[in-house]
C-alpha cells in the first residue's frame, strides 16, 4: 500500500506529462488528480490504522560504493504517517482546485497545453516530496529535497514567458543549493564517522558522535553539534529561514495553487522535517540546537515585519509562511520536536487554505494581487470569504484561553510559544510572542483590506497594470464585477476549514499531551528533550511547557487581540491613518517594504562580485597569464605551423596525417629498440 | 572470440579503409553511402563490445579478454581490460552512432569526415585496451590528428589556431611522458602494462640541485604522466585549449572530445599513476586535490560570465573534471568509484549538452547566447531535452551527474574537508550558470525575428538524444551498474596503493595504537 501512495503520482505525472496528447488534456488532468487522491486516501487509512512500528520496504538497489550503501526504500514511522497525509491530502485538494483556477489563463493561447503541463508538474512534485519524507537514508532524502527543489523551480517558473518568473525561478533553485551544499557536507561527515548513511546507523552511533570532536576549519566542535549545524544550514535553504529566505517571496511568482502546496503547506516545511527526523541527534547537539532556536526566532520576528507592509496579498501570505516556520523551527529547537510537527500539521491546512483563498480572490479581480486595489469583496464572493476568515481566525491563534478550545493555531501556536518559554532564551520568547502581535496584525490587516470597506479597483492607475500581457489591455476586466469561483476551487476550501478548525483540538494530545503519551505515540520515530528541571523536580520539557504561568498562557491571546484592535482601527476605523504613518516614519517603511534590502545586500555581497571574479578570471586568469605565457613560449615555433596550415586546406591533408602517425612508430620504435641493449 | 578486443578495435579502421579505397567520386550517393557505412560499422561495433561486456566478470580484478602477439621488431601487440577500462570501451562504441549521427548534415567532404571520425574510434579504443606501453602512447597520441583535422578542416572560423592550441598542448605534455616511459623500460626492462603494474619503482629521495627530491625517481616520472594527463583532463592551469578547441570544433566533434577523450587523462591516473608511482601520488595528492578545487570554482566562475554556449559548456566540463582528479587523488573506493562514474556520466551529459547547442547551431548558425531566447515557444521538446541535461549536468540526484558529483565528494571528505567544502560550493555554481543559460536560451518571448520560424528537434535528432536519455537516467537511479563493475577492479587498485606505501600504513598503525 505504500509503494503504491509513493508511485501513484509519479504514474501520473508521467502519464500527464507525455501523454496528454494520447489520451487528451483533459483526461490527463483527471488522471492525474484521481492518483494523488487515491494516494491521499489510502494515506489516511494509513495513519489511521497504524501502530507506531517502524517498518522498511526496499524498492530497489541505489548507490553502494564500498560501505557507502543507500537504496531505495519506504520507512514507514509515526512521522512519516504525517507527512504522508499532510502531502497527499493538501496535494489532493490543489490538484482538484487547479481545474478551476487553471482553466482559463490569459497567459496562454488555446494551442498551448498549459494545463497538462501544470498537472504533471503538480504530480512530480508530489512524488519528489514523498520520497523525501518516505526515506530511510540520508541520500533518499537528499533525491526528494532536489526533487522538490526542481518541481518548484518549474512551477515558479511556469510562466517562462514573464522575465520576473524565470528570475524567481533560478533565485529560488540556487538559494536552495546553497542550503544543499552545507547538507551535503553534513551527510559527507555522517558518513565519514559513522559509516553510514542510513537512519537506524546512524541514530545507533549517536552516543559517539556525541563524544567525537572534529577540528573543522580551525575550529574544534564536537561532531555532533557540526552535523547539527550543517543539516540545520540545508534547513534553512529549504525552509526559506533568515539569511536564506530570499527566494520565497519571489516564489509567488508560480500560479497560486503552487504557492499553496509548496510555498506553503509541504515543500518549505522539508526543513523542520529534517531537523525532526534527525531529532535523536539533535538531543545530544546542544550548539545546534541553540542556533535553530536563534534563527527560527529572529525568522519569525523578522518576516512579520515585513508582512506588516507588504501590498501583494500573495506576498503577505508568503512572510507569514516564513514567520510561521520560524515558530516550527523554535519549537524543534528547545527539543519540542513534536510541538514542531503539531505545528507543521495545523500550519498546513490553514495556510494552504489562506492561499487557496487568496487564489480565489485573485480568481475573482481577474488576476489582480494588488490588495490597495481590493476592498469590499465580502458579498461578492462570500464562501472565499469565510474561508478566508477561518483561516484568519486559525493563523492568528482564536481559541479559548487557558482551554484547549480553539483553531487549529491557537492550540499549535501556544504550544510552541510555551515551550519557548520553558526551553529558549527570554529574547526568543519574546521575539514570537510580538511575532504573534504581528502575525495577527497583518492577517487582519489582509482581511479588511480586502473584504471590508469600498471597492477601490477604480482606483488604481490605469498605467499600473498589473503584468501588461501580450494580448493588449483589457480595461473592463478590471471594472468587471467580482465572481465567486466555480465549485472545484470552493470545495478543497471547505475541507481545509474543517482541517483548520479542528486539527488542532483532535490531536492535541497526540502532540501536546503528556510528555509519555506523546512518545508511546510517536513510538521511537522521534526523540525528545525529556528532563529538565521544573519548580526543583525534574520533569519533562513537554510537561514543564503545560505548567507555565498564566500570563505566559495568556501572552499569545493578548498579542492577538492587540493586533486585531490595531488591524481595525488603522483599516477600518481610520483608513487614511496608515499612509499618514508611512510618511512619517518613512525610513522605516521603507526598509520593512524592502523587505530589510537583503535583495540588494545580496546582490552586492555576492552576485556582483561573483560575475567581476569570472569576468577577471577570464579576461586575465584565462586570457593574459595563461595563454600569455604559453603563446610566448611557442611564439618562437609558430612560424612553421602558420606555414603548415595554410595548406591543410589543401588536399594533402591525409598525407600529413599519415606522415605524422608513421613518425610516431617509427620515433617509438627506435627508442625501444635502442633501449633493449 | 579469442579476438574480441581487436575485432572492436580494428572494425571501424576496416570499415574507414574500405571507405577510402571503394567510395569514389564526392556525389551525393557517395556520400549517403558513406554516412550509412559509419552509421552501420559504429552501430556493429557497439553490438561488438556488448559481448565484452556481458563476457566481463567483475571478480575477476586481472585483465580479462587477454590477446598477446609478437609485433613489428620485437614491440608486443597486448591488449586486454579490467573493471577500470572495460566501461570506457562501451562508452565510446555508445557514443559513437550518436557522433555519427550528429554528423548528417555536413556536405563538405562527407567521406574524408567519416574516415576521420572512425578512425579516430579505433584509436580511443586502443587507448583504453592496450597493455603494453608503446601500444599506448601510439593509441593515445595518434588520436590527437583525426581530432586535429576534424576541427582544423570541418572547424568554425578560427578552426586553424584552435587546432594549433589543441595539437600543441596535448602534444607537448605527451613528450614529457613519452621520456618518462623510456625510462620505465630502462628501469624495469619491459613495456608490459601488467608487469610494469606489480614493478616497484625507486622512490629513494636523492638530490637535485641541492633539493632533496621526495619520493625520487618516481616522482619525475609522475611528473612527466601528470604533463601529459592534466592537459588531457584538462586541469587548471593548462585548461585553455578546451574552450577554443569546442568553440571552433564541429558538434560531432565537441561531444566526442568531452565525452571520450577527455577521459583518457583520467584513465591514465587509474592506470599509470596511482598503481604505478604510489609513492610519488602519495606526496603529490594535496597538490592534485587543490588545483581541482580551484578548477573547480575558477571555472565555473568564468563559465558564468560567457557569452557563447559551446564555451561556457566547455568550462564546465573542466569544472566537472576537477571532481574526477579530486576522487582519483582521494584514493578510497568512494572516490574513485565517484571518479569513474563522473567520467562515464559526463560522457553522456556534456555528449549530450553539446549535441544540444548543435541543434539550434544548425539552424542559426550562431552559438551566441544573446542570439536566442524564447525557444520554447517554438521548440517545446527541445526544451525538455535540454532542461533534462542541465538539471543532469549540475547534478540533480535521480541523474548521473549526482552519482559522480556526490561520490567524489563523499570521498575527498574523509581525506581533507576542507576541498570538500571547496568542491561542494560548485554544487551552488553549477546551478547558477547552467540555469542561467537555460533561462537565456529557452524561457522567455519569442522576440527575436529570425528565431520565428525555428522547427522543433526532427526524428533524427530525438532518436540522437533517446539513448543518452535512457543512460543518464538509468545509471542515475541505478548505479550499481556501474559499480558493480568498476567496484572490485578499484578496490584492488586502492589495496595495492596501500601496499606499496610503508609511510601510510605505519601512519595508519600509529594512529590505532
Amino acid at each position: 500500500m505504500e509503494t503504491i501512495i509513493l508511485f501513484a503520482p509519479l504514474l501520473g505525472a508521467l502519464i500527464t506529462g507525455f501523454g496528454w496528447k494520447l489520451i487528451g488534456e483533459k483526461t490527463g488532468q483527471i488522471l492525474a488528480t484521481a492518483l494523488v487522491m487515491l494516494a491521499a486516501v489510502l494515506s489516511w487509512v494509513v495513519f489511521l490504522s497504524f501502530d507506531g512500528e517502524t517498518q522498511q520496504i526496499t524498492v530497489l538497489r541505489w548507490i553502494d560504493s564500498g560501505s557507502l550503501g543507500a537504496e531505495w526504500g519506504i520507512r514507514l514511522d509515526r512521522m512519516t504517517a504525517i507527512m504522508l497525509i499532510v502531502v497527499n491530502s493538501v496535494s489532493a485538494l490543489v490538484h482538484l482546485y487547479s481545474f478551476g483556477y487553471m482553466a482559463h489563463d490569459e497567459n496562454w493561447t488555446d494551442d498551448e497545453p498549459y494545463r497538462a503541463r501544470f498537472f504533471a508538474y503538480l504530480s512530480f512534485f508530489t512524488f519528489a516530496m514523498l520520497m523525501l519524507v518516505t526515506s530511510d537514508n540520508l541520500i533518499q532524502m537528499f533525491f526528494g529535497w532536489e526533487g522538490v527543489g526542481v518541481a518548484s523551480y518549474l512551477l515558479i517558473g511556469f510562466y517562462w514567458k514573464k522575465q520576473s518568473a524565470s528570475a524567481a525561478a533560478i533565485k529560488a533553485f540556487v538559494v536552495n543549493r546553497v542550503g544543499d551544499f552545507g547538507f551535503l557536507l553534513g551527510i559527507a561527515l555522517i558518513y565519514f564517522l559513522t559509516d553510514s548513511v542510513r537512519f537506524d546507523d546512524i541514530f545507533a552511533a549517536v552516543p559517539k558522535l556525541a563524544e567525537t570532536g572534529f577540528t573543522f576549519l580551525g575550529i574544534e566542535w564536537t561532531a555532533a553539534n557540526l552535523i547539527g549545524v550543517l543539516l540545520f544550514i540545508g534547513a534553512m535553504g529549504k525552509s526559506a529561514q533568515l539569511f536564506l529566505h530570499t527566494w520565497l517571496p519571489d516564489a509567488m511568482e508560480g500560479p497560486t495553487p503552487v504557492s499553496a502546496l509548496i510555498h506553503a503547506a509541504t515543500m518549505v516545511t522539508a526543513g523542520v522535517f529534517l531537523v525532526c527526523r534527525m531529532s535523536p541527534l539533535y538531543e545530544v547537539a546542544p550548539e545546534a540546537k541553540m542556533m535553530i532556536v536563534y534563527i527560527g526566532g529572529f525568522t519569525a520576528f523578522f518576516a512579520a515585519t515585513v508582512g506588516l507592509v507588504q501590498n501583494d496579498i500573495k506576498r503577505v501570505i508568503a512572510y507569514s509562511t516564513c514567520s510561521q516556520l520560524g515558530y516550527m523551527f523554535v519549537a524543534a529547537g528547545v527539543g519540542l520536536y513534536p510541538v514542531a510537527m503539531f505545528h507543521l500539521f495545523t500550519h498546513a491546512f490553514f495556510k494552504a487554505m489562506l492561499f487557496l483563498g487568496a487564489g480565489s480572490v485573485i480568481h475573482a479581480t481577474h488576476h489582480e494581487q494588488d490588495m490597495r486595489w481590493y476592498g469590499g469583496l465580502r458579498k461578492k464572493i462570500p464562501v472565499t470569504f469565510w474561508a478566508m476568515m477561518i483561516g484568519t481566525l486559525a493563523i492568528t491563534g482564536v481559541g479559548i484561553p487557558l482551554t484547549y478550545i480553539g483553531f487549529a493555531g491557537f492550540i499549535s501556536k501556544d504550544a510552541v510559544i510555551e515551550g519557548a518559554y520553558v526551553g529558549a532564551p527570554a529574547i526568543v520568547f519574546w521575539l514570537l510572542v510580538v511575532g504573534a502581535l504581528m502575525t495577527s496584525f497583518y492577517s487582519w490587516r489582509l482581511i479588511f483590506l480586502t473584504f471590508f470597506g469600498e471597492n477601490r479597483a477604480h482606483l488604481k492607475p490605469a498605467d499600473d497594470h498589473h503584468g501588461h500581457h501580450a494580448h493588449g489591455h483589457d480595461d473592463h476586466a478590471h471594472h468587471h464585477e467580482p465572481h465567486e469561483s466555480p465549485m472545484v476551487m470552493l470545495i478543497p476550501l471547505i475541507v481545509l476549514a474543517f482541517g483548520a478548525v479542528f486539527a488542532g483540538m483532535l490531536w492535541k494530545e497526540a502532540f501536546f499531551g503528556h510528555a509519555e503519551h506523546v512518545l508511546e505515540w510517536f513510538h521511537g520515530a522521534i526523540a525528545m528533550t525529556t528532563m529538565v528541571e521544573d519548580h526543583g523536580a525534574m520533569v519533562a520539557l513537554m510537561d514543564a511547557a503545560h505548567h507555565v504561568p498564566t500570563w505566559v498562557k495568556l501572552a499569545p491571546f493578548v498579542a492577538m487581540l492587540t493586533g486585531l484592535a490595531l488591524a481595525w482601527v488603522m483599516y477600518i476605523r481610520k483608513p487614511e491613518l496608515p499612509a499618514k504613518i508611512a510618511a512619517e516614519q518613512n525610513t522605516l517603511y521603507q526598509f520593512l517594504l524592502n523587505k530589510w534590502y537583503f535583495d540588494e545586500l545580496y546582490n552586492f555581497l555576492f552576485v556582483r562580485p561573483a560575475m567581476a571574479l569570472g569576468r577577471f578570471l577570464w579576461k586575465r586568469g584565462d586570457g593574459n597569464v595563461i595563454d600569455g605565457t604559453i603563446n610566448g613560449i611557442a611564439m618562437g615555433i609558430i612560424p612553421f605551423f602558420t606555414r603548415l596550415a595554410g595548406r591543410l586546406q589543401s588536399g594533402y591533408v591525409f598525407h600529413y596525417a599519415f606522415a605524422m602517425v608513421l613518425g610516431i612508430v617509427v620515433l617509438v620504435t627506435w627508442m625501444s629498440l635502442s633501449g633493449s641493449h | 572470440m579469442d579476438n574480441l578486443l581487436s575485432i572492436i578495435t580494428f572494425t571501424p579502421a576496416v570499415a574507414a579503409l574500405i571507405m577510402a579505397l571503394f567510395l569514389r567520386g564526392n556525389d551525393e550517393a557517395t556520400q549517403r553511402n558513406a554516412k550509412w557505412l559509419a552509421l552501420a560499422a559504429t552501430v556493429a561495433t557497439f553490438i561488438f563490445s556488448l559481448f565484452v561486456l556481458f563476457g566481463f566478470d567483475p571478480e575477476n580484478t586481472g585483465f580479462q579478454f587477454v590477446e598477446n602477439y609478437d609485433w613489428i621488431m620485437g614491440l608486443k601487440y597486448k591488449v586486454g581490460v579490467d573493471g577500470i577500462s572495460v566501461l570506457f570501451i562501451l562508452l565510446t562504441t555508445f557514443l559513437m552512432p550518436i557522433t555519427i549521427g550528429a554528423c548528417w548534415t555536413v556536405e563538405s567532404r562527407v567521406k574524408d569526415y567519416m574516415i576521420a571520425f572512425l578512425l579516430l574510434e579505433t584509436l580511443m579504443i586502443g587507448v583504453f585496451i592496450a597493455l603494453d606501453l608503446v601500444l599506448f602512447y601510439l593509441f593515445f597520441e595518434a588520436g590527437l590528428i583525426p581530432m586535429f583535422l576534424i576541427i582544423g578542416i570541418w572547424g568554425g572560423k578560427d578552426r586553424i589556431y584552435a587546432s594549433f592550441k589543441f595539437f600543441l598542448y596535448t602534444f607537448l605534455g605527451s613528450v614529457l611522458m613519452l621520456v618518462a616511459m623510456i625510462s620505465m623500460y630502462v628501469q624495469a626492462g619491459t613495456t608490459d602494462i601488467e608487469t610494469l603494474l606489480t614493478f616497484n619503482f625507486a622512490s629513494d629521495a636523492f638530490p637535485i640541485l641541492g633539493w632533496q627530491l621526495m619520493g625520487g625517481a618516481q616522482t619525475l616520472m609522475w611528473l612527466a604522466f601528470f604533463a601529459s594527463f592534466a592537459v588531457k583532463m584538462p586541469m587548471w592551469p593548462v585548461h585553455t585549449w578546451l574552450p577554443d578547441a569546442h568553440v571552433q570544433a564541429p558538434t560531432a566533434g565537441s561531444v566526442l572530445l568531452a565525452a571520450v577523450m577527455l577521459k583518457m587523462g583520467g584513465y591514465g591516473f587509474l592506470r599509470f599513476s596511482l598503481p604505478m608511482f604510489p609513492v610519488a601520488s602519495d606526496l603529490l595528492a594535496p597538490l592534485v586535490l587543490w588545483m581541482s578545487v580551484i578548477a573547480i570554482v575558477y571555472t565555473s566562475l568564468v563559465a558564468m560570465v560567457q557569452n557563447d554556449m559551446k564555451k561556457l559548456i566547455a568550462y564546465s566540463s573542466v569544472a566537472h573534471m576537477g571532481y574526477v582528479t579530486m576522487g582519483i587523488f582521494a584514493v578510497n573506493q568512494q572516490g574513485i568509484d565517484g571518479a569513474i562514474f563522473q567520467m562515464l556520466s559526463h560522457g553522456f551529459i556534456s555528449g549530450a549538452l553539446f549535441l544540444c547547442v548543435g541543434v539550434i547551431y544548425d539552424r542559426m548558425h550562431t552559438r551566441e547566447i544573446d542570439a536566442y531566447g524564447g525557444l520554447v515557444n517554438r521548440m517545446p521538446a527541445y526544451a525538455l531535452v535540454f532542461l533534462f541535461f542541465t538539471m543532469s549536468n549540475v547534478g540533480l540526484p535521480g541523474t548521473s551527474g549526482f552519482i559522480g558529483e556526490f561520490l567524489t565528494i563523499m570521498g575527498v571528505f574523509q581525506v581533507n574537508p576542507l576541498i570538500a567544502l571547496i568542491a561542494a560550493t560548485g554544487v551552488i555554481l553549477s546551478a547558477a550558470y547552467a540555469l542561467w543559460l537555460f533561462r537565456r536560451v529557452v524561457w522567455g518571448e519569442l522576440l527575436k525575428a529570425s528565431l520565428k520560424t525555428i522547427t522543433d528537434m526532427d526524428l533524427r535528432e530525438r532518436v540522437m538524444f533517446a539513448p543518452l536519455v535512457v543512460m543518464t537516467l538509468l545509471l542515475g537511479i541505478y548505479p550499481s551498474l556501474v559499480t558493480d563493475i568498476i567496484g572490485p577492479s578499484v578496490s584492488a587498485l586502492i589495496s595495492n596503493y596501500e601496499a606499496a606505501l610503508p609511510a601510510v600504513q605505519s601512519a595508519a598503525a600509529a594512529a590505532v595504537n
